[in-house]
């Protein structure tokens, strides 16, 4: 077995020790949790960069027509509140893949650390950029440029970001890789980050897409007094286009997407997951198209079908990334639990070998005054020679200050005063030194000559 | 060891975590925990002040809906993101310990998470539906309500966050028994509670008016109320905080026993113990002065004078935190894990084969005349750069030079290399050197290049890693034929 795994890896292939505790659930149960609350945060961030998307555009195009504006006000709305969930969501996560790839998560993080630590201020910009642009809708009004900046900011840092997860998540799975990594840049150059970043986009524009349609069709939202002249079938079809239009360039990304990820992880689990997820979204999108080719009426009639077809879908793909995961780290890991158990057993003799020189070292027979050497060279070395400055005075000069009077030496030692304003303070050794160590070390201070 | 190690030479570490999480604690506390119910309360003022036709005062709910508005605006985006970066921060800078912890408190975590999720939610709904709740009384006492919801939410996640804190600290209970109930029964867990609770109403209180005197007029009807509520508010935490305060300084030496031979016994320790005292009159009492003024001078009170209270009640929470910090020392997880991240019953094995050998990412693996410096420079990685730098904050030489009396004179080589293996048992915070003799000299010969040189040394997030060739796969698959 050995063997083979010799050659499923490379030879420059870091196996650090696990952290020795177990578990806290079930692996399966904890990949569960992974996965679902995964897709739970995923998709408020797709609908937060997709929103944010479809706002600058919205509102560039409401440059020439009101009417786009006053969409992107309405989407505007929604993002504020998308990434409140979106970053709450990310916790279970991000704490169940810490338990889980604990070594690969960390090492990663570490390698990229800069770029990962930046992840913090930049999106706390862009939160509070978009509130500004949220919040600053009146008092812009005649100066849009500046207002659409504002946005545009926000989008760029939300474009940015998928790149720190992505490329963390890929370097994750390549151990052999570790070494070869220079910062985040190097590591984002690494196969499979930028078609996995588009193939992100796209799913945001469509999710966005799926999610306007519900949104304007709303039946407690007030549409026909908020826009003049659209009408909610109108954007209803607007929706279902970007979805529609968004999951046909998915079916080109997607493919990329396989071919480029690393064979390492490649299995036909896989191939048989993501192939399903696929499938599944044909009708969906079939749906959509004839949605859109419909009228006024038969604009809704699908939309539940469309939803729950593309759950499933997301699920599958979802499961995908789990899958690739588990297959590629499949054999390191094992790897590590077996150096783990090794280091375990070191350990083992280590301690039995350390005993067995401090169970000889208490047998010896020694004079108070050798004790006390050995009391010495445990705790006053560190700033204490016998003939000169070290940090403190040396102990000839203790020993002639102390001569024959041992009791106040001992006091002193426990609680130190500062006589020298030239020394640093001496810390006192009260709780550290039993009263038998301190007459073995005051044994041989004064005998010092 | 285990992971590659993310390094700051200037900004330290630990100061990347500091910053992160104390701005973290202000907004939490001052603007989350502290702050809801101040809101509601007024808020709550405003339909009592209402005429007999109104269901609020308009002004008055405009003007305690506006510092609402600053604080949701603040804490759903510096507050929440400070929030994951101290997840991010304490990854990079100590995965083994929050590792460690994950996997123990996997389920506190989760349960804090739902809580949270809640309490994000509700303070979305506090706010969003604010001003359509105005219609009708029906709507707004619901939404006050709400207000009130929010308020005890907020408060428990705070209350299971503390467990944890709480437990980390606890000398011992790591190797006997590692359960949540024990994050809630160790013996700081109740003072630290206690002392948060009122500290969180106070800095909110102070917060709070520090928003009325900005958004209200100077001598107006309502900046005279609002500044007088405020004040009333601050009149009733402050001395609560204060004697929390007492309290919690009391418990903390005596909790941490079994530390005390470590942290609390030194030098170092007392002169910060007592400094706490003075940051909580500080931070405490000027807000009770402010308070004072607030009821009888309340025309003083403007946003210029205000101010100042805000940075001391910041500066009292923050101090807190950092000696909260340091009482752990020389420990992460006490008793179980050195703040180096190394195990303590690891270190037997470090000790006795050097810890290069088994360190996984390291460019040397056994000290040798030729390489002292480069080995050095592993070690000082694994040993020491979770706390010190070589020439940033809390420097590696500047810590030897002002043990040696100052001044820059040349360190000496053989000095250090002497000092290394004991100097846990005189500097009680500091763990013991995790390896052998060859390479506590390789470390101080190090440290003196670093002197000579002023080098800085880089993190794995900037010079990427080696792999110690005895701890590749190909190795280990070698060894176990």
């Amino acid at each position: 077995m050995l063997t083979n795994l010799f050659i499923a890896l490379q030879s420059a292939v870091p196996v650090p020790k696990d952290i020795p505790l177990p578990l806290p659930l079930p692996e399966w149960l904890l990949v569960t949790i992974l996965v679902i609350s995964f897709l739970v945060h995923i998709l408020f961030v797709n609908l937060m960069v997709g929103g944010s998307l479809l706002t600058l555009w919205s509102q560039i195009k409401g440059l020439k027509n009101k009417e786009y504006d006053i969409l992107a006000h309405e989407i505007a709305a929604t993002i504020t509140v998308n990434k409140s969930i979106a970053v709450v969501m990310g916790i279970a996560p991000l704490l169940s893949i810490n338990v889980l790839y604990t070594i690969y998560f960390y090492s990663a993080n570490s390698l990229t650390g800069l770029m990962w630590i930046a992840v913090i201020p930049l999106v706390t910009v862009a939160f509070l950029l978009t509130y500004l642009h949220k919040y600053t809708w009146k008092l812009l009004e005649n100066n849009k440029s500046v207002h659409i900046s504002i946005l545009a900011v926000a989008v760029v840092i939300f474009l940015f970001i998928p790149f720190i997860f992505l490329t963390n998540i890929n370097l994750m799975l390549f151990p052999e890789k570790w070494a070869l990594v220079k910062g985040f840049f190097s590591a984002m150059t690494l196969p499979n980050v930028f078609p996995r970043y588009f193939h992100f986009i796209f799913a945001s524009l469509s999710i966005t897409g799926l999610f306007l349609h519900w949104y304007m069709g709303r039946k407690n939202y007030p549409f026909e007094t908020i826009f003049p002249s659209f009408t909610r079938y109108e954007l209803k079809k607007k929706g279902y286009s970007l979805a529609l239009v968004a999951s046909v360039i998915q079916f080109l990304i997607g493919p990329l997407v396989l071919l480029t990820l690393p064979s390492k992880g490649l299995g036909w689990n896989l191939i048989l997951v993501i192939f399903t997820g696929a499938a599944i979204a044909l009708p969906a999108m079939w749906m959509m198209w004839k949605g859109i080719q419909g009228d006024e009426k038969t604009i809704d009639k699908d939309f539940k079908k469309v939803l729950v077809l593309m759950t499933i879908t997301v699920l599958f793909m979802g499961s995908g990334r789990q899958v690739y995961r588990s297959n590629a780290l499949e054999k390191h890991r094992e790897l590590v639990k077996l150096k783990t158990e090794e280091f375990q057993k070191i350990k083992k003799q280590a301690i039995a070998k350390s005993k067995q020189a401090e169970a000889e070292i208490n047998n010896a027979d020694l004079s108070a005054a050798e004790k006390g050497k050995a009391v010495f060279n445990q705790y006053c070395t560190a700033c204490h020679k016998v003939d000169a400055k070290l940090v403190g005075p040396p102990v000839l000069e203790m020993a002639k200050i102390y001569k024959g009077n041992i009791a106040d030496l001992q006091k002193w030692i426990k609680k130190p005063g500062k006589k020298r304003p030239d020394y640093p303070q001496m810390p006192g050794f009260e709780s550290q030194l039993s009263q038998q160590q301190l007459d073995q070390l005051g044994e041989y201070i004064l005998a010092i000559k | 060891m285990d992971f590659p190690m993310f390094h700051l030479d200037w900004l330290n570490n630990r100061m990347l975590i500091a910053i992160i999480a104390i701005l973290h604690v202000i907004i939490n506390h001052g603007l989350a925990v502290g702050f809801m119910p101040f809101v509601t309360w007024l808020e709550q003022r405003g339909v009592s002040r209402s005429g007999k036709d109104q269901i609020t005062d308009p002004q008055w709910d405009e003007m305690v809906y506006k510092i609402m508005k600053v604080a949701f605006i603040i804490a759903t985006t510096i507050g929440a993101m400070t929030g994951v970066g101290i997840w991010f921060s304490v990854a990079l800078v100590s995965p083994a310990s929050i590792g460690s912890l994950i996997r123990v408190f996997y389920w506190a975590w989760f349960t804090e998470w739902l809580v949270f999720v809640t309490e994000v939610i509700l303070i979305m709904i506090y706010f969003l539906t604010w001003k359509n709740s105005n219609t009708t009384l029906k709507a707004k006492l619901r939404h006050i309500k709400f207000g009130w919801y929010l308020s005890l939410f907020s408060w428990i996640t705070m209350a299971i966050i503390v467990s944890i804190l709480g437990f980390m600290m606890d000398p011992g209970n790591w190797e006997t028994d590692k359960t949540l109930l024990n994050g809630f029964t160790n013996p700081i867990y109740l003072p630290q509670l206690l002392f948060r609770t009122p500290t969180a109403m106070l800095v909110a209180g102070i917060f709070g008016m520090f928003f009325i005197t900005l958004f209200t007029k100077a001598g107006t009807e309502i900046r005279i109320n609002a500044v007088k509520y405020a004040s009333q508010w601050l009149l009733l935490w402050a001395p609560l905080s204060l004697i929390s305060a007492y309290i919690y300084y009391k418990a903390m030496p005596e909790a941490m026993i079994e530390n005390m031979s470590t942290a609390v016994g030194t030098l170092s320790f007392s002169q910060y113990y007592d400094l706490l005292l003075y940051a909580a009159f500080a931070g405490a009492g000027l807000t009770l002065i402010i308070g004072v003024m607030g009821i009888y001078k309340t025309k003083w009170l403007k946003p210029g004078v205000v101010i100042i209270p805000v940075v001391t009640a910041m500066a009292y929470l923050g101090f807190f935190e950092r000696v909260r910090e340091f009482i752990r020392k020389p420990y992460i997880i006490s008793q179980y894990m050195y703040s180096n991240l190394l195990l303590k019953n690891d270190y037997v094995v470090y000790k006795q084969d050097g810890i290069l050998k088994h360190a996984t990412y390291t460019t040397v693996n056994e000290v040798t005349e030729e390489n002292k410096i480069e080995a050095g420079k592993n070690v000082f990685i694994i040993a020491c750069s979770r706390c010190h730098t070589a020439q940033g904050v809390n420097s590696i030489v500047s810590v030897f030079d002002r043990m040696y009396g100052g001044g820059g004179k040349p360190l000496d080589i053989a000095s250090m290399a002497a000092y290394m293996p004991n100097m846990h048992n005189g500097r009680t915070f500091m763990p013991e050197f995790p390896g052998n003799e060859k390479e506590a000299e390789a470390l101080a010969s190090y440290i003196r290049y670093l002197q000579m040189t002023g080098d800085v040394l880089e993190g794995a997030q900037e010079e990427g890693v080696s792999i110690n060739p005895d701890n590749t796969a190909a190795t280990l698959i070698n060894k176990n034929k």
